[in-house]
């Protein structure tokens, strides 16, 4: 056996390549900037185009206009990226322009730690735009992750006509190692759905999906607005079609909910505790729990990779088995109360740490211990 | 095709308003033009010029305030048949100031037509960055303590190929837009206008007015001479074309046998241009040789060629999970630097732990079994240090043993830095 050796950052640029990815424009950011360097070297010779925007909003607005001609576009950035992305990442929302945004996160708030790693942007990348319309969050926890949830990504980019967010961290974007690349399995490529009918509309869909789509440039004219705007891509001030159009935008990634939840589990039957966890952080957890297992403890684990849409069902289904709950995250507390909220007949326990460095297995075996 | 404009959108701007006239003389360059409705995109911003997409019946990308610009990118760069036009107000240039200059250097082939009217019409008739300071605006006294840019001269500096001025109301006009889309390159015409709902009457601003204005600008005549060069798409694909071997990943077959290998934790501890990312590759690369698998993980300063260089490798038979270093098996400590970095470690090394030790340089107390070498009087450069340190750890088979180290040098080296590194690796092999 072979094992291939890098990034998780060029890992991830390896999965989008393998999922059509074919436009890329981004702004170096420490831990993210090997994601651009991936990209750069892979896209021109697979016919692709990788740009370095003047700064973060002209990056994702290349990418919006790249992606309304029909490219499959990617930007990468971290904690401070994703603030100037905001404004972008709104219009992309609301105007349904796929895109996926790769999230190195750094320790924050703010300029925080360039070279630090932490959780720090789960709940921003949930609500760092305006209107409160779901949005989809991946959460790799390791290179392999990076290569596969890329391709998830970019097919639900694809699918609900979002932007998709790779949740990822310096500690796995800058962490290189081994995995075996060759017998990875990707799930099979979604394309958008392209308009075949006679007169198009830019924004007439079914009830909970999104509009089919023509690029702009193409022999049917489109208008892309990021005005509140009917099926037709006009303002409008109508309120029935204006409900109608923000209750279509929720309901295309509520009602698949369930279809959208990537998880791993570990559930031992002889275990009456449960660790939840995601990101790199579930890494520390496995361990640990290999640890406690050796010392007649054994514990069970369930490992978010899908954060946003929240997956209630797995949660609730997940935890009916067990008495206790604890949540690890490597942050103060930013996903637990996502959990409380739907798991409100448990005692939810959470251990968080935001000081820069990894969480130990140590430490959490010392969670579970001390009850 | 004799127009494009929307019948069933009717201009909604003002009387007055040179907005009117620049949308119909833009329809009038497009029928010209003889171009079609397909290969025509509109992309426009917030504000009063923010409507013009709507009047036309061509593509159109009506996006966030002072960002037009980087749509009609993308768009030009994924499409390159398309005719891209940009319009956008004083509003937009202020805020996508930075979008401009770009343009104007990267000399991407999208034309953008400035509708300057001196203030924002939209919101009350605050002032933007074009208000002359003696003007009358919505912003009570603040424009009387700035001064207005002039962006053709700013557009001339930065590179723009092709820059035009003039009233909004010239009856030129259309014949001025053809030139600047026929243009290949970027392409900026700033039309200065009336905005008769909140500026014009205020300031006693007619298009005379206006015209005097252009006149005691410096004349902008199209074409600008000094900044001719390729248009940047074709550069960009020209030179993304040479480009063309896609870069496969490192994969390492397992080469050699290595029965009974345990989990090890390798710490080097050095300074930057000590090689010590290099060294922490090749002791993957050797872990890999044996069919392990391995993680490092770097830690420099953002100031790259100074400061500590501490790389943290993991080799193991099974999967690896925390990434971290728990239980170091090899430090290799050869610069203070990295040492202050991991000091804490020292304490909890165990008796067993092969810690490699320069002669210049102090660690703290430990437990562990601690070598001293002499680089210096092996006359090994410091920049080989690291290096030199696998082949000892090698020579111990610490984490990794000769046939292993000679492998991944292999793999990581061409055969020139090959036979360097294996010079230097002998000289510790004799010592």
């Amino acid at each position: 056996m072979a094992l291939s050796f890098m990034e998780g950052n060029e890992a991830l640029a390896r999965g989008a390549v393998a999922a059509g990815c074919n436009f890329f424009a981004g702004y170096p950011i420490t831990p993210a900037t090997t994601i651009f360097n991936s990209m750069l070297k892979m896209l021109p010779p697979t016919g692709g185009i990788c740009i370095q925007g003047e700064d973060e909003i002209a990056s994702m607005g290349y990418c919006i206009g790249a992606s309304m001609a029909g490219k499959k576009a990617l930007t990468a950035t971290s904690g401070p990226g994703i603030s100037l992305y905001s404004e972008q990442i709104s219009f992309a929302i609301g105007s349904e322009i796929p895109l996926v945004i790769a999230d190195v996160q750094r320790l924050g708030p703010s300029t925080g730690s360039a070279t630090r790693g932490a959780d720090s942007d789960i709940q921003f990348l949930r609500w760092g735009s305006t209107s409160g319309v779901p949005v989809i969050v991946l959460a790799p926890k390791d290179a392999l992750d990076c290569y596969v949830l890329a391709v998830h990504a970019f097919n639900y980019a694809e699918e609900f006509r979002c932007p998709v967010f790779i949740a990822s961290n310096k500690e796995i974007g800058m962490t290189s190692e081994s995995f075996d690349l060759d017998s990875v399995v990707l799930p099979p490529i979604v394309e958008r759905k392209i308009f075949s009918g006679d007169s198009y509309l830019p924004f007439e869909a079914e009830a909970k999906k999104a509009p089919p789509f023509l690029p702009i440039g193409g022999k049917t004219i489109v208008r892309q607005t990021s005005s509140t705007h009917g099926p037709d891509g006009y303002i409008t001030i109508a309120p029935e079609v204006i409900a109608q159009n923000q209750e279509r935008l929720r309901q295309k990634i509520h009602s698949a909910r369930n279809r959208i939840t990537l998880f791993e589990e570990d559930i031992k039957e002889n275990s009456d505790t449960l660790i939840i966890s995601y990101g790199v952080t579930s890494r520390s957890v496995e361990e640990a729990v290999q640890k406690l297992e050796k010392k007649g403890n054994p514990v069970s684990t369930l490992t978010l990779k899908t954060l946003w849409p929240v997956p209630e069902e797995l949660l609730r289904k997940k935890a009916k088995l067990f008495k206790r709950i604890v949540v690890v995250e490597m942050n103060l507390g930013q996903y637990v109360n996502e959990i409380r909220q739907i798991l409100c007949d448990k005692q939810v326990e959470f251990y968080g740490q935001m000081n820069g460095v990894l969480i130990t297995p140590g430490k959490i075996m010392e969670v579970i211990e001390n009850e | 095709m004799n127009s494009f404009l929307n019948k069933n959108r009717p201009l909604v701007y003002c009387p007055g308003c040179s907005h009117e006239k620049i949308t119909t003389g833009l329809d009038k360059a497009f029928v010209n033009l003889g171009l079609d409705a397909d290969k025509i995109v509109i992309v426009t911003d917030i504000g009063c010029s923010g409507l013009f997409d709507t009047f036309f019946n061509v593509h159109a990308l009506h996006g966030i305030h002072g960002r037009a610009l980087t749509y009609a990118s993308g768009l030009k760069l994924a499409n390159p048949d398309l005719n891209v036009v940009v319009t956008m107000g004083d509003g937009g240039l202020g805020i996508g100031g930075a979008h401009v200059l770009a343009a104007c250097r990267k000399n991407l082939d999208l034309t953008l037509i400035i509708l300057n009217n001196f203030n924002f019409g939209m919101t009350g008739g605050q002032y933007s960055a074009t208000t002359p300071a003696d003007a009358i605006v919505g912003s009570g006294f603040l424009n009387q303590a700035e001064i207005p840019i002039d962006i053709c001269a700013i557009a001339k500096s930065a590179g723009a190929t092709y820059i035009d001025r003039c009233s909004g109301l010239d009856q030129n006009l259309p014949g001025k837009i053809i030139k600047a889309i026929q243009h290949k390159g970027f392409s900026l015409i700033e039309t200065l206008g009336m905005c008769t709902g909140r500026y014009t009457k205020k300031n006693n601003l007619t298009p005379k007015g206006i015209d005097q204005i252009i006149e005691d600008l410096p004349e902008m005549p199209g074409a600008i001479e000094k900044n001719q060069r390729p248009e940047y798409g074709e550069r960009y694909r020209a030179l993304a074309k040479e480009r063309n071997v896609f870069p496969g990943a490192i994969t390492i077959e397992k080469q050699i046998e290595f029965k009974d290998y345990q989990h090890q934790e390798v710490v080097i501890l050095g300074s930057a241009g000590m090689r010590i990312v290099t060294a922490g590759e090749i002791v993957c690369y050797a872990g890999l040789c044996a069919g392990m698998n391995v993680s490092m993980k770097n830690d420099y300063n953002i100031t790259v060629l100074r400061g500590q260089s501490v790389s943290e490798i993991l080799i193991s038979p099974e999967k690896i999970g925390y990434p971290g270093i728990e239980s170091p098996s090899v430090v290799l400590a050869l610069s203070d630097e990295g040492i202050q970095r991991r000091k804490k470690i020292f304490a909890n090394l165990k008796p067993g732990t092969f810690v490699l030790k320069e002669k210049s340089v102090d660690i703290p107390e430990t437990k562990a079994d601690v070598t001293e070498i002499d680089f210096k009087e092996l006359k090994i450069k410091k920049q080989d240090w690291a290096l030199a340190s696998l082949g000892l750890m090698a020579k111990n088979e610490n984490a990794i043993n000769k046939e292993m180290l000679n492998y991944a040098l292999k793999l990581r080296f061409n055969e020139k830095l090959y036979q360097i590194a294996l010079e230097t690796i002998e000289k510790i092999f004799q010592a």
